[in-house]
C-alpha cells in the first residue's frame, strides 16, 4: 500500500520511515530554493510562509499567469538540493520544517539537521515536471515575487505528489553518502583497467 | 520576400523550433533511453525509468515543457557564408529566444549577473549565448538549439594536465567528475569530454560533443576507445538514474578533440542530463527548413 504523508506532519508520521522507503503527499507543498534560504539564514528575513510541519520543494517551477490573475502550474521538477546544504540544518532549526524534497542528495549537515530536528529529506525524480505539475490541484499564493519566476514561493495544495524517495531519515542516515562512498570504492579498479590501455603517449 | 518579412518569417520558425525541443526530446535520446529501460535489472531504476517515460508522455500530450528548467538557450551555428540573412541572424535567434519563452513557456532563466535581477525574457547580456562557425561558400546554415539546464550545467569542469599525467589523467578526471556533481546531474548522462590544449579550447569542445548523436563513435580509433572505455567503466560505478544506483549510468560517452601543445592537455568534461534538449534544424537559402534532430516534427 502507497505510504501517504499529510500535511502537517508530525514527527510520529515519520519516525518508522528510513532511507530508500517510498512516499507520496498530500496537502500544502512551498517552493523554496537558494535566495529564501539565503534571506533567511544569512539576512535573518523572516520567511513570509508558515513552515511548522510543512513540507518544501527545492523547485523553480514554470508558472503561467492567467488573464483573471490566477495562476496555473505548468512544469515543476526538483531543483539541485546540494545547492542548499550551505543552509539547510539551520534552515530546519528555524522553521520546524518537516519535509524537503528536492533532487540528488544532501549532505552531513542536512543529515545532521534531520537527526536534531526531526526532518527528512526526499527525492522526486528529476526531469519529470510534468508529472509533478498534475499532482498540484492548485497554487493557493505566491510570495517574495520580487525573485522573480524560479525563485517565488509558490503555495501548493498537492495530491498524491510523488513518488517521493527518502534519502536522509530522521535518524540521520544518508542513501546517497552510503552510496557515494560505493561509487568511490569501485572507481579506483575502475580507473586502473582504462589506464592499462590508455598509455597512448610513448 | 522583402528582407523584412523574410526576418520576421525565420525568427517564428526558429521560436517555434526553440519551444519544441523543450517538449520533446530528440529521436535518439528518446530511443537510447527505452533501450536502457529494457537492459536495466535495479528495481528502483527501473521504477525511476518508467516514471521519466509517464513524464515524456504526458509532456507531448499536454504539450508542456517536459522538465521546468529550460536552461539558458545556447545556439551552435554552422553558418554558410552565402546565407541570406547572416547578418541578421544574432537579431533573430534573439528574437527567436523572447518568441519560445512566450510560446513554451519557457521558465524565465536569465540573471543578469552583478545586476542580480532576472530580464524576464532569457535574453541579457551575451544571452542567449551564440557560437559560429563558418561553412565556406555554403549558402545554408545549421544550428544546434541547446537548453542548459542548471543541473546538468553544475558538473561542468575543465583544467590543464601535464603530459606525464596522460590520457590516464583524462580518464581519472572524468570519472571525478561523475563520482561527485555528476551524480546529482539527472544521469543517465550523455558525457562530452574535450581533449585539447587549454582549459577553454576543451571546454567548448566538450560542450560540441555533446551536441552529436548518443550513438555517435569518435573517427579516430584511439579516442573511441577511450569513449568505449569510459562509458564502460561509468555504468560499472553503478551510480544509475537518479543517482540512486543502477546499472545504467551514461547514455554515452563523446569525445571531441584537437591538437595540443607539447606542454599540455587540456580536458574538459560537460554533461547533458537524460532530459538531453537539443535539436538540429538546417535553413536553405529560399528559407525552406529540415529539422534533423526530431522525426514527424510539425511546427
Amino acid at each position: 500500500m502507497k505510504k501517504v504523508l499529510k500535511t502537517p506532519i508530525s514527527i510520529e508520521d515519520l519516525e518508522e520511515l528510513k532511507a530508500g522507503d517510498i512516499v507520496y503527499l498530500d496537502g500544502t507543498l512551498i517552493t523554496c530554493r537558494d535566495v529564501a534560504h539565503r534571506r533567511l539564514i544569512e539576512y535573518g528575513q523572516e520567511l513570509p510562509v508558515d513552515l511548522v510541519g510543512g513540507a518544501i520543494f527545492h523547485a523553480g517551477p514554470i508558472v503561467r499567469e492567467k488573464d483573471d490573475g490566477s495562476y496555473e502550474m505548468v512544469s515543476i521538477g526538483p531543483t539541485t538540493s546540494m545547492r542548499m546544504e550551505k543552509f539547510e540544518r539551520e534552515f530546519i532549526k528555524k522553521t520546524g520544517v518537516r519535509l524537503i524534497i528536492g533532487k540528488g542528495g544532501m549532505g552531513p549537515e542536512t543529515a545532521a539537521g534531520c537527526a536534531e530536528n526531526k526532518a527528512v529529506h526526499a527525492v522526486f525524480p528529476g526531469g519529470c515536471a510534468v508529472v509533478a505539475a498534475t499532482k498540484v490541484e492548485a497554487i493557493e499564493g505566491a510570495e517574495w515575487k520580487d525573485l522573480g519566476m524560479p525563485e517565488t514561493l509558490w503555495i501548493n495544495r498537492v495530491k498524491g505528489f510523488g513518488p517521493l524517495i527518502i534519502s536522509i531519515d530522521t535518524h540521520g542516515n544518508n542513501l546517497f553518502e552510503t552510496n557515494k562512498k560505493t561509487y568511490n570504492e569501485r572507481k579506483s579498479s575502475v580507473l586502473e583497467r582504462i589506464s592499462e590501455q590508455v598509455k597512448f603517449i610513448k | 520576400m522583402e528582407k523584412e518579412a523574410e526576418v520576421q518569417s525565420l525568427t517564428d520558425i526558429l521560436a517555434k523550433f526553440t519551444a519544441y525541443i523543450g517538449k520533446r526530446l530528440p529521436t535518439d535520446v528518446k530511443d537510447k533511453q527505452a533501450e536502457l529501460r529494457a537492459k536495466e535489472t535495479n528495481p528502483m531504476a527501473i521504477e525511476i525509468f518508467d516514471v521519466m517515460a509517464e513524464n515524456q508522455d504526458a509532456a507531448d500530450k499536454l504539450d508542456r515543457p517536459s522538465c521546468q528548467d529550460t536552461g539558458v538557450i545556447q545556439y551552435f551555428i554552422q553558418a554558410g557564408s552565402s546565407f541570406p540573412l547572416l547578418g541578421e541572424l544574432e537579431s533573430i535567434l534573439e528574437g527567436a529566444t523572447i518568441g519560445a519563452t512566450k510560446i513554451g513557456p519557457l521558465r524565465h532563466n536569465a540573471v543578469e549577473a552583478f545586476v542580480e535581477k532576472n530580464t524576464g525574457t532569457n535574453t541579457g547580456s551575451k544571452i542567449p549565448w551564440l557560437d559560429w562557425e563558418i561553412l565556406p561558400g555554403k549558402d545554408h546554415v545549421i544550428i544546434d538549439v541547446y537548453m542548459a539546464g542548471g543541473g546538468c550545467t553544475l558538473p561542468g569542469a575543465s583544467t590543464v594536465l601535464m603530459p606525464g599525467q596522460g590520457y590516464e589523467g583524462v580518464a581519472e578526471f572524468v570519472l571525478d567528475v561523475m563520482t561527485s556533481r555528476g551524480l546529482n546531474a539527472c544521469p543517465p548522462l550523455l558525457v562530452g569530454v574535450g581533449v585539447s590544449t587549454s582549459a577553454e579550447t576543451a571546454a567548448r569542445l566538450s560542450k560540441k560533443a555533446i551536441l552529436k548523436p548518443v550513438t555517435a563513435r569518435n573517427t579516430n580509433e584511439q579516442a573511441a576507445l577511450l569513449e568505449e572505455l569510459l562509458a564502460e567503466g561509468i555504468n560499472d560505478l553503478g551510480i544509475g538514474p537518479q543517482g540512486l544506483t543502477g546499472d545504467n549510468t551514461v547514455m554515452g560517452v563523446n569525445i571531441e578533440w584537437s591538437a595540443r601543445h607539447p606542454s599540455t592537455i587540456g580536458v574538459a568534461v560537460s554533461t547533458g542530463c537524460w532530459a538531453h534538449r537539443r535539436g538540429q534544424i538546417k535553413i536553405n537559402a529560399d528559407l525552406s527548413y529540415e529539422i534533423i534532430s526530431h522525426q514527424d516534427v510539425k511546427l
